[in-house]
Parts: C-alpha cells; sequence; structure tokens
C-alpha cells in the first residue's frame, strides 16, 4: 500500500508541511517495497483549485492514505468520494523520517 | 414555542454530475427543472443503489427513520415526476454536511477519517495502536453546512417574529 505525505523539502530530514495543497513535496511511500519517491507539488503558487489538481498528482500514484497537517473544504468530499484515508498531523516539528519510522512499525 | 430543531442531514458521498437532461420529445423548449436535493439523492443512493434498509440508511445520514422514510418518498416521487412528464433533473441544495467518521488517535495524537463507511476502523493507521476515540468537530464540517445553517436560523427567525405579531 502506497501513503502520501507532504513536506517541506526533498529530504528525509525536512519536516511535515501542514498545508495539502500547496505543500512543497509529495513523499510517495510503499509499504511493501520500501520505496521513497519524492514528488514537486507544481501547484505551489497556484491562486484556485491548488487541491484537486494535487488529488490528482497523488491518486495517478494510487496512493491509498494522505498524511498531512489540514486538509481544504475542496479536497475533502473529493478525498471521501475517491475512499483515500486522511491522517492529519498538527505536529509541525516532525520529520518525514519520524512519520516513515512511524508507519513501519 | 420555538419550532423544533432542524437536524443536518449527512451525506457521505457526492453525486458525480449535476443533474440529468431529457432528450427526445416534442416539449423541448419548456424544460421544466426539478430540484433534487442532495440529502434525497443520498437517501436513494442509499436505500436502492446501496440497497440498504431504511433503519441503516438513517443512521448513515445521522437522522430518525420516519425522516429518512420521508426523504425517500420525496425523492421517489420526484424522481418518478421527472420521468413522465420529460423535466430536468438538478440535483442541488438541501441542508446537509458532507463528512466521513473521524477518530482521534490517543497515542500519537493524529486525527484519521474511515472513507470505507462499510468497514470499522480497528486500528490507528499511524501508529498501530488500538487507542483511538471518535472525534466530533466543527472544523471538519464543510462550508456549505454552515452556510446553510445561518440562512436556516435566519428563516427561523423570521417566523418566530411572524408569530409574536
Amino acid at each position: 500500500m502506497r501513503i502520501a505525505i507532504t513536506s517541506t523539502g526533498n529530504t528525509l530530514d525536512s519536516k511535515i508541511d501542514q498545508r495539502f495543497g500547496r505543500c512543497a513535496y509529495f513523499v510517495v511511500y510503499d509499504l511493501e517495497t520500501k520505496g521513497i519517491e519524492f514528488i514537486p507539488n507544481p501547484n505551489v503558487d497556484a491562486l484556485e483549485g491548488a487541491g484537486p489538481a494535487s488529488v490528482q498528482i497523488v491518486a495517478a500514484r494510487d496512493v491509498k492514505k494522505i498524511i498531512s497537517g489540514e486538509f481544504g473544504i475542496k479536497v475533502k468530499s473529493l478525498l471521501d468520494s475517491l475512499k483515500m484515508q486522511m491522517i492529519v498531523i498538527k505536529e509541525p516539528e516532525k520529520t518525514i523520517n519520524e512519520i516513515i519510522n512511524m508507519l513501519n512499525n | 414555542m420555538s419550532p423544533r430543531p432542524f437536524i443536518l442531514r449527512k451525506i457521505s458521498d457526492p453525486p458525480v454530475i449535476s443533474g440529468f437532461k431529457p432528450y427526445g420529445g416534442y416539449n423541448r423548449g419548456e424544460n421544466e427543472i426539478i430540484f433534487l436535493h442532495l440529502e434525497e439523492y443520498e437517501a436513494l443512493r442509499l436505500c436502492d443503489y446501496k440497497m440498504l434498509n431504511h433503519h441503516q440508511a438513517s443512521l448513515m445520514m445521522a437522522v430518525s427513520r420516519p425522516t429518512l422514510t420521508r426523504i425517500y418518498s420525496r425523492a421517489r416521487k420526484k424522481i418518478a415526476e421527472a420521468i413522465v412528464m420529460g423535466k430536468q433533473i438538478i440535483i442541488e441544495g438541501g441542508k446537509v454536511y458532507f463528512d466521513s467518521e473521524w477518530y482521534s488517535c490517543n497515542n500519537c495524537g493524529c486525527y484519521f477519517n474511515n472513507p470505507d463507511k462499510m468497514n470499522d476502523i480497528s486500528e490507528c493507521p499511524l501508529c498501530r495502536k488500538k487507542d483511538y476515540s471518535k472525534f466530533n468537530n466543527i472544523i471538519f464540517e464543510s462550508e456549505y453546512s454552515s452556510e446553510k445553517k445561518e440562512s436556516n436560523k435566519e428563516e427561523l427567525h423570521e417566523n418566530s417574529h411572524h408569530q409574536y405579531r
């Protein structure tokens, strides 16, 4: 199963991004193969519709769960209909490495 | 006496299209429109597509069983009218909110929802502990419902005003 995490940078030490649609990078982590992929988000400076466009990016990679700090209104109903699970972490200091370690436990 | 408070209906799966148009027929110019409310769409989806009984469907929409039956019968009446009279159907309106069930983990402090409504959650998806509780918060309620709530309140206010006159 693949899990997407929003990240502020493209290293494992970078912190989780508290926004979903306009985050800097998506980290797609594969639980089975332990593969990690960093995807730069083209919607960082989008004025409108960054959320749905970002959903398209992660949905194209067959992601089943998304970890972020917050999800907007457009995104929430969209993810509900796509049957993707949203996980909200309200700790901006958490690094990608820590989250991946939690997922591996 | 103040009127009984209106309970917002919960929609778990919004419709993928916004309506239907009839084709064929001769009196195309006078296309009348039937507004199928979102709550009626949801009742129809649960009862006729998911094949739930009215009690199960009422739990999914967070209303009572008699209320669900009334919504459902309204939905059927509207759709029948649209088909028989060759009218357009537009799915919109209704006092609803969109939501799935949210939970909070007591171990790692994260929040998560349950996208698959047919199966219950068994563990926290992040730390795999079974120490989680149900989470109710207004921040996850959609903008749509808060707007509707306000308009509803205004209506109620007007109504009570009339009574006192």
